[in-house]
């Protein structure tokens, strides 16, 4: 079916602009995917995928501009004992970059292995992104396949001692930057992933996760505080038998994001837990679209996100749980709560349920509500000020979502993280 | 300490006046008590003198050591001073007990220019004064409030009055859904801060609660009024003829 003409105009402006890198394994996986990307066309606004998110500054030929946030506080995670790994607007810093051998973790970057003949990364770099594009196209994350230069290509081996940071430093205020991450997880290995900072004025990102039978991925990322930067984000995961993989986002400020996850369990009694807090103030949208396919036996997965939004910030939340016939004893669940401070904010939510098996358990719930007024006057009683009771019970509100990260020094990390940015109101 | 003047209050969702002329006067180290059948307007008092929304003042005053408490924020009041022991506690998920005492400690410290208490001290004092009222650590870890008995969250309430150390107590039906064990050790809760600059206003239904309190001053509310003051005595006539002699007698 031919696209739409304002869809095949917007699509072939956007396209004019870049180039497909050429030669080695992972021409054939760009050459499909720019194949899949001019079939479906950009989001256009009336696409019902985007119905509460604009594309329009997301699919434009140039990344409107993103002034550089000034703050003295270090980045998240800094204080961690860490393989960091840097990009300044999407290019690889080697200077600022640790040297990338770890033990029980092999990493590499797609720049350097992309034209080799043949790499263990082909069978999964674009081929996740690929399998995600039924029954909902993901446009952008077609567009990141064909044109990424760049990433960090990580086969996990065993355990290795500390975690690999990705460190996204956001320069220029005009910078696009495009990466595509590919992880994979031998059988029994484990790692804690870990991603800070804006990366760029636009940002498309993909990482592609493949966790073999009983591996585990932590991936916890923080998305910088830069008020204009824009981003679109994708994970898809693939998780084998008794394998887990939990995925934690928080996000403070930033004009436009759109984080979609999409996960599929392929083996029996696998578990994948996606949690997210966000806190928006004014000149924010933030679009967590959440895709979870259970195909397999006994798999249980767990979708928690929590939005603080005032003076007109958006949160959007879309979320689906899909089981498939014969995925039996499947435990799912959904919640997405908005906090509204004031009543110009605005939370948009759209769980989903889809279920052939009739032998699961599936709940979702969504709640959209302002501070307990109740609560804010008893601790006022007790000589609380109105703003810090506020905060307080703010911060108490997004540290139920906080909860889901398994490393309590992580969780701290990130809760006192939102206690100064609270304060500072 | 506590003087209320001629207070005339009308619930503003309904439009209905609650308070109709309430006169109170309670002296510094005194500990007065108030009575009342249902809907005479008790809690309304004890909600408004501290600062809850929802509350139209259209006559009258009332002042804490001479601020005028009707014109101050709810947490500037309880800075002044004041302290309400809420009828029902209010609970806080994703706030810890301990977190909140330590919140409140600190912002009426400084509310009133003085250093906030160290984290050691602050640990020290509240392990102990918790004690006395057979508050365990688990409880000062747990939510404020959340999944406590109604005879934990009195022992709460008292705890945070005891940290807050405030000088005008009220307390709002303390007693109620406490059990004969329960209200013992909220009363030794309260004896126990009994101190010659602290006064304390305790409204109740029944007189057993007045057994373990002993009040200097006996007030019975009706119909938004106080519309009769005596001893201790008193106390024990409603308990035993109930309110409908001195309904009665003052018609």
């Amino acid at each position: 079916m031919a696209l739409a003409n304002q869809k095949q105009t917007a699509t072939e402006a956007r396209l004019a602009g870049l180039t497909l890198p050429k030669g080695g394994w992972s021409e054939p996986a760009r050459q499909a995917a720019l194949a899949r990307l001019q079939a479906m066309g950009l989001p256009q606004r009336r696409d019902e995928y985007w119905k509460y998110t604009r594309p329009d500054t997301l699919i434009d030929t140039q990344a409107p501009a993103a002034a550089v946030f000034v703050t003295e506080e270090s980045k998240m995670f800094d204080v961690f004992d860490r393989l960091n790994i840097v990009f300044v607007d999407g290019v690889y810093d080697a200077d600022a970059s640790d040297d990338l051998s770890l033990e029980a973790v092999h990493i590499e970057r797609l720049a350097n292995i992309a034209e080799m003949d043949i790499h263990w990364a082909k069978d999964i770099y674009g081929a996740l992104e690929n399998n995600a594009q039924k029954p909902v196209e993901r446009p952008l994350a077609a567009l990141n396949t064909a044109f990424a230069e760049d990433g960090v290509i990580i086969h996990v081996t065993g355990k290795p001692s500390k975690p690999i940071c990705l460190s996204y430093i956001h320069n220029s205020v005009t910078s696009d930057a495009i990466l595509h991450h590919v992880v994979r997880v031998d059988a029994g290995a484990e790692l804690t992933l870990l991603e800070t900072g804006p990366a760029a004025a636009r940002f498309n990102k993909v990482i592609e996760i493949d966790i073999a039978d009983g591996g585990t991925l932590h991936h916890i990322r923080a998305q910088g505080r830069d008020h204009e930067r824009r981003a679109v984000t994708h994970i898809f995961a693939r998780l084998g038998e008794k394998s887990v993989f939990k995925a934690f986002t928080v996000t403070v400020n930033g004009v436009l994001t759109r984080n979609e996850c999409v996960i599929e369990l392929i083996g029996d009694e696998a578990i994948a837990h996606v949690a997210g807090v966000c806190v928006g103030d004014g000149d924010f949208h933030h679009d967590d679209t959440v895709f979870i396919t259970h195909d397999a036996q006994n798999c249980e997965s767990r979708q928690v996100f929590k939005k603080v939004l005032r003076n007109g910030a958006t949160g959007v939340f879309q979320g689906k749980i899909l089981v498939k016939a014969g995925a039996q004893k499947t435990d799912g669940y959904q919640i997405s709560q908005a906090l509204l401070l004031d009543e110009d904010s605005q939370f948009l939510a759209k769980p989903e349920l889809e279920i052939y098996a009739d032998d699961v358990i599936c709940s979702h719930g969504s709640t959209t509500g302002a501070i307990d007024e109740d609560a804010l006057y008893y601790l006022r009683s007790r000589g609380v000020p109105k703003g810090a009771a506020t905060d307080l019970l703010t911060l108490a509100f997004l540290a139920e979502a906080v909860e889901e990260i398994d490393d309590s020094v992580i969780a701290a990390a990130i809760v006192s993280r939102l206690e100064s940015w609270l304060a500072r109101r | 300490m506590l003087n209320i003047n001629n207070l005339h209050v009308d619930l503003q969702e309904e439009d209905k006046q609650i308070l109709k002329g309430v006169d109170l006067t309670v002296e510094a180290g005194t500990v007065h008590a108030i009575m009342g059948p249902n809907g005479s307007g008790k809690s309304t008092l004890s909600y408004v003198l501290s600062g809850k929304d929802g509350y139209e003042v259209t006559d009258g005053t009332a002042t804490l050591d001479g601020l005028d408490l009707l014109d101050m924020e709810p947490e500037d009041r309880a800075a002044a001073g004041l302290f309400l022991a809420f009828q029902y506690p209010v609970e806080i998920p994703g706030v810890g007990n301990m977190t909140f005492l330590r919140t409140a400690v600190n912002a009426q410290r400084k509310a009133r220019g003085e250093d906030e208490m160290s984290a050691a001290d602050f640990l020290k004092l509240v392990r102990a004064r918790a004690k006395d009222l057979k508050i365990d650590a688990d409880m000062l870890k747990r939510p404020v409030n959340v999944g406590f008995s109604g005879g934990e969250k009195k022992r709460n309430e008292i705890l945070q009055m005891a940290m807050l150390e405030p000088k005008m107590c009220i307390l709002d039906e303390t007693d109620s859904g406490l059990d004969v064990d329960a209200m013992k050790l909220v009363a030794q809760g309260v004896n126990a801060l009994r101190a010659e600059g602290r006064s304390f206003l305790v409204i109740t239904h029944y007189q057993r609660l007045l057994d373990h309190i002993k009040p200097d001053v006996v007030h019975i509310m009706a119909d938004g009024k106080i519309i009769k003051t005596g001893g201790p005595d008193l106390a024990l006539d409603v308990e035993n003829n109930g309110y409908a002699d001195i309904l009665a007698e003052v018609a």
